[in-house]
């Protein structure tokens, strides 16, 4: 059985067995017209706006420590002493004292302080935040950036999906396929690489016609079926084409952005990052993931967390504050998250270990209610092996964060797609924090 | 006056000969001193064997049981085999595998002289006595034994590291012997180099001290195949680890992971580098109140401890023990990987301890240990095999489940470092030497490395399954690597060559296919190229020859190994 097609055709093949059997209630079958899914869309409980229309992640490679950032317990047994809270401009809600500038946009952003997950590994652990799954050996899930822009059709020139300063495990399309996989780029001073074509246009073309019609037709002959959905090697030329001869690569360079909002984002590679994807969501891509690395801190945590935060705050504030201004905060959701958050207690380095056992997420913009807190941790955590829950108030699955944000953006994730080993598979397991949803 | 005419004329000739010699030198490429075609007698004879788990100590047998277990796969699971491939896309193959590179022109004329039969014999032979080889393969390994994604400075030096894999490569050291010198090797980090292997992990903020955690993943991943990263914080909960064998198999626990660790506890870093001292390795475990001294333990075959000399050495020869075969599958799967770019089991560092396993695993583990770690012989009698040898091309539909039950030869995405390779080669005609080859020229040569790292992911060796994209097919059709060797430069492109050695178009396609593709072209390629190049002359025809370059090197059939 293949993966689903990035489009949809309508073709009665790509239904599933479970898919027909839901045929009569008919949510089984609206992704695939888009007449079906608007009228399924009105039956559910919509979000109460327009859906978001796309998304940007800020993500925290190594594990932020909640309590440093967005999660504070001054005065507490489990705080250090040098990090205070301040007040935000959301009331009710206090941050750390090194996210200054995020605290007077807390407004447009909610905090979840109480997320759980299984994984306290990097890798199994960014997966599972980046995906909402956990890591199974058969197939690989995809990340919401995927999902968007499965979900999804654009006229858009260059790459839809994009990943700046990717880290080490980017986000992929998974079962979706690998032409969901985010575009990598790295620091964005300065133009995209290899983007000048060599030689005129009359020459280009007769070499490209060339390598399809003669090279490439003779490979095929006789060797796996569909060895483009494989390889992507067509489908990654003629996108490479569409993007060399388009305005649009403008987005990703930042060296052509007034000097006063490059300082305002930070002149550093982080905040360059948010800047890009700033004006790349503006050109009309669907997803920007922009990495801060750094948060592993298992030695003295609160002063690499200070130091992180120095990037982190004008950046993400900056972001919040642009966006709003140009009138894309309403259809853009922001996600700041990491792959878990880091031990009440200190290590005897003075740092702090994972812990997925109660962190932070913070996110807002598009269809997302800013300015409110869900969950809680305890200032005294009692830390029982055999009970984590007991202290937090209101926990969260990770994968709730998922099925909130693909609500806002619009899509049905009860859907169950078809994945390569033949298992349907829905996009999201998680239920919907309702209160998060403007 | 005259004398003087005929002594510059005499001058230039000598000058062109010179220059024509080294262009068209033929034959530079010698016999291989270790071809032995006669080790195949025998080997259709010795199926079926009388007891599957017996190691043999018949090279002729081994490969003959090796066929006969992937037979039996491909007849379990009702798949047909795709033929066998052409000499040439076989020699691509091992060349790409074992060298990193596509074959030379030079090289493909050579091996077409040999007798048909002996081809790969002599080939791998060939590629195994080249230099190239053991850098290749030794930067390969140096991926997994020292990830590249921290590197300490000064006090760890990867190409002092590389060097001295790569002499152990070349000389054929025995991998059990390899392996015993990286975990318990002392001294400094320059005059042994295997010390590296510790000093990899030195933790800046703890006065370069190596990290006893770290040095117990890696060597799990690296010589066990294992991943129990997991255990560094908690029991293993999802029944992902297995230890013991058969009745007493159990699940991980924390206690397996620093038990392990502690190997390393009392490994330490001063003056004379590395040396064993009397630190403890003191752990606090989850939800423990304070911090408890481990004891060094292995998590499984504890019979196979000895408890002489240092903790690591007795880590050393635990972990390469012939009974412990935990060694032999993990390295049989990353030759594996290594020749077919992908592995038997998935994730290459991931295999448990009591299978079930793929066809030919246990075979070449048993046949590995039985034959004292030899890697050269391991990767012979895969070369040798028929799976390998098989096309990736058949006259029935070739589906996922054909490459996945090793049905056909399966595609997989080059790595950065065989493209650059692949460019590097095909711009020349004769083989490039040691010194020029792709390893060397990335520590040297900041246009390689950029182009290796545009290309993709530089980081730890990967074998997972995954598609081109866009920025790879940028810098193939625009980048600047890809412009000197495929553009009119004379001394750095073939094209310019080529197009200065011989007028006749054909033979001049003929020529870009076998230095790109390793193939002559079909009648229909040859026709369309032929077409091209017809009554072009000078820059034209330079122009021409650049297009016919650029175009084989941005073809699927380049940049994917079939």
């Amino acid at each position: 059985m293949s993966a689903p097609l990035p489009y949809s055709c309508g073709s009665a093949d790509h239904l599933t067995r479970r898919t027909l059997l839901q045929a009569a209630g008919a949510t089984g079958l609206c992704w695939l017209t888009p007449l079906a899914e608007r009228l399924a869309r009105a039956a559910e409980d919509a979000p109460r706006g327009k859906p978001a229309k796309s998304l940007i992640v800020l993500w925290m490679a190594g594990g932020p420590s909640q309590l440093e950032t967005f999660d504070p317990h001054p005065k507490s047994p489990i705080a250090h002493e040098e990090t205070k809270a301040i007040d935000t401009r959301a009331k009710g809600i206090q941050i750390a004292d090194s996210l200054p500038l995020i605290a007077e946009q807390m407004d447009h952003i909610s905090l979840v302080r109480s997320l759980v997950s299984k994984e306290g590994d990097h890798e199994r652990a960014t997966y599972t935040v980046k995906t909402g799954f956990r890591p199974d050996p058969t197939l690989i899930h995809p990340s919401l950036g995927s999902i968007l822009c499965h979900q999804t059709t654009d006229n858009c020139e260059i790459p839809r999906h994009v990943s700046i300063l990717p880290g080490q495990w980017p986000a992929r399309g998974g079962f979706l396929g690998d032409q969901f996989d985010a575009f990598k780029t790295f620091d964005p001073n300065g133009p995209i690489p290899d983007v000048i074509p060599r030689v005129p246009e009359a020459r280009a073309t007769r070499r490209l016609d060339a390598l399809q019609n003669v090279v490439e037709s003779s490979f095929a002959r006789g060797r796996l079926k569909d060895l483009d959905k494989k390889t992507l090697h067509a489908t990654s030329i003629a996108a490479a084409r569409k993007m060399m001869s388009s305005d649009q690569l403008k987005a990703f360079d930042v060296s052509l952005a007034p000097e006063s909002l490059r300082q305002e984002f930070g002149d550093n590679r982080f905040g360059r990052g948010c800047l890009a994807a700033l004006q790349l969501i503006g050109v009309g891509v669907r997803c920007v993931e922009v990495t801060l690395d750094g948060w592993d801190t298992h030695f003295e945590n609160e002063r690499s967390v200070r130091a992180n935060c120095a990037q982190l705050d004008p950046a993400f504030a900056a972001l919040l504050k642009h966006l709003k201004e140009r009138e894309l905060l309403d259809s853009t959701i922001v996600l700041w998250a990491g792959e878990f958050g880091r031990t009440p207690r200190r290590n005897p380095n003075n740092g702090r270990d994972h812990w997925p056992h109660g962190f932070t997420v913070a996110l807002g913009g598009g269809g997302i209610r800013g300015g409110r807190v869900i969950g809680e941790t305890s200032p005294d955590p009692k830390l029982s092996e055999t009970d984590r829950l007991q202290d937090l108030t209101d926990p969260h699955n990770i994968d709730d964060i998922h099925a909130t944000v693909l609500r806002a953006l619009g899509i049905d994730f009860t859907v169950e797609h078809m994945t390569p080993i033949g298992r349907p598979m829905a996009l999201s397991k998680g239920k919907v924090i309702d209160e998060l949803l403007a | 006056m005259w004398a003087r005419h005929l002594l510059f004329l005499g001058v230039c000739a000598a000058g062109v000969w010179l220059v024509g010699d080294q262009l068209l030198r033929r034959d530079r490429v010698a016999d291989p001193r270790t071809a032995r075609p006669d080790r195949f007698a025998g080997v259709e004879e010795a199926r079926p064997w009388p007891d599957a788990r017996q190691p043999s100590k018949d090279w002729a047998a081994t490969l003959g049981r090796l066929n006969g277990e992937f037979r039996d796969h491909r007849a379990k699971h009702d798949l047909p085999a795709a033929p066998r491939a052409d000499h040439l896309t076989i020699a691509r193959r091992m060349s790409l595998a074992l060298v990193g590179t596509v074959p030379s022109v030079e090289e493909i004329r050579a091996l077409e002289a040999v007798r048909p039969d002996d081809r790969v014999e002599w080939w791998t032979s060939h590629l195994l006595e080249d230099r190239r080889f053991a850098d290749y393969w030794a930067e390969r390994f140096a991926r997994m034994f020292c990830p590249p994604d921290i590197n300490p400075p000064i006090i760890f030096r990867r190409n002092r590291f590389t060097t001295w894999l790569g002499d152990q490569f070349a000389a054929n050291t025995p991998y059990n012997e390899v392996v015993q010198k990286l975990i318990a090797e002392q001294g400094v980090w320059t005059g042994n180099p295997a010390a590296n292997f510790i000093t990899a992990t030195a933790q800046n903020d703890k006065q370069n001290q190596p990290d006893p955690v770290r040095l117990a993943g890696r060597t799990a991943r690296a010589f066990l195949g294992m991943r129990i990263d997991c255990l560094q914080c908690h029991d293993d909960k999802l029944g992902n680890l297995s230890f013991g064998t058969g009745d007493s198999a159990r699940g991980g626990t924390q206690a397996d992971f620093h038990q392990l660790a502690a190997f390393f506890g009392s490994t330490q870093f001063g003056l004379v580098g590395v040396y064993d001292g009397n630190k403890m390795y003191e752990v606090q475990y989850l939800d423990a109140d304070k911090e408890v001294v481990v004891p060094a333990k292995v998590p499984f075959l504890d019979e196979l401890a000895d408890g002489h000399g240092t903790r690591r050495e007795q880590l050393a020869r635990w972990v390469t023990h012939p009974e412990n075969k935990a060694f032999a599958r993990a390295t049989v799967n990353r030759a594996w990987a290594l020749l077919f770019g992908q592995p038997l089991v998935q994730p290459i560092d991931d295999i448990p301890l009591e299978g079930p396993y793929p066809p030919g695993l246990e075979l070449l583990a048993d046949d590995f240990i039985a034959h004292d770690f030899d890697l050269q012989r391991l990767i012979r009698l895969i070369t040798a095999s028929e799976v390998f040898q098989l096309d990736s091309r058949a006259d029935f539909e070739i589906t996922a489940e054909h490459e996945k039950q090793w049905a056909v030869f399966p595609l997989t995405r080059l790595r950065p470092e065989q493209m650059a390779g692949s460019l590097s080669q095909s711009a020349q005609l004769e083989t490039i030497d040691g010194q020029a080859h792709v390893v060397m020229r990335i520590a040297k040569f900041q246009q390689i490395r950029q182009f290796v790292e545009r290309y993709g992911d530089a980081g730890q060796d990967e074998f997972t399954d995954r598609a081109g994209t866009i920025p790879q097919r940028l810098l193939m059709m625009n980048g600047d690597l890809v412009k000197e060797r495929t553009g009119g430069n004379f001394v750095a492109s073939a094209s310019a060559r080529i197009a200065a050695l011989t007028n006749k178009p054909e033979k001049q396609v003929e020529v870009a296919y076998l230095a790109t593709l390793t193939r002559r072209p079909s009648e229909e390629e040859l026709a369309h190229f032929t077409a091209q190049l017809a009554g072009l002359r000078g820059e034209e025809r330079g122009e021409a020859m650049e297009d016919l370059y650029w175009t084989l090197i941005n073809s699927t059939e380049f940049s994917w190994n079939h």
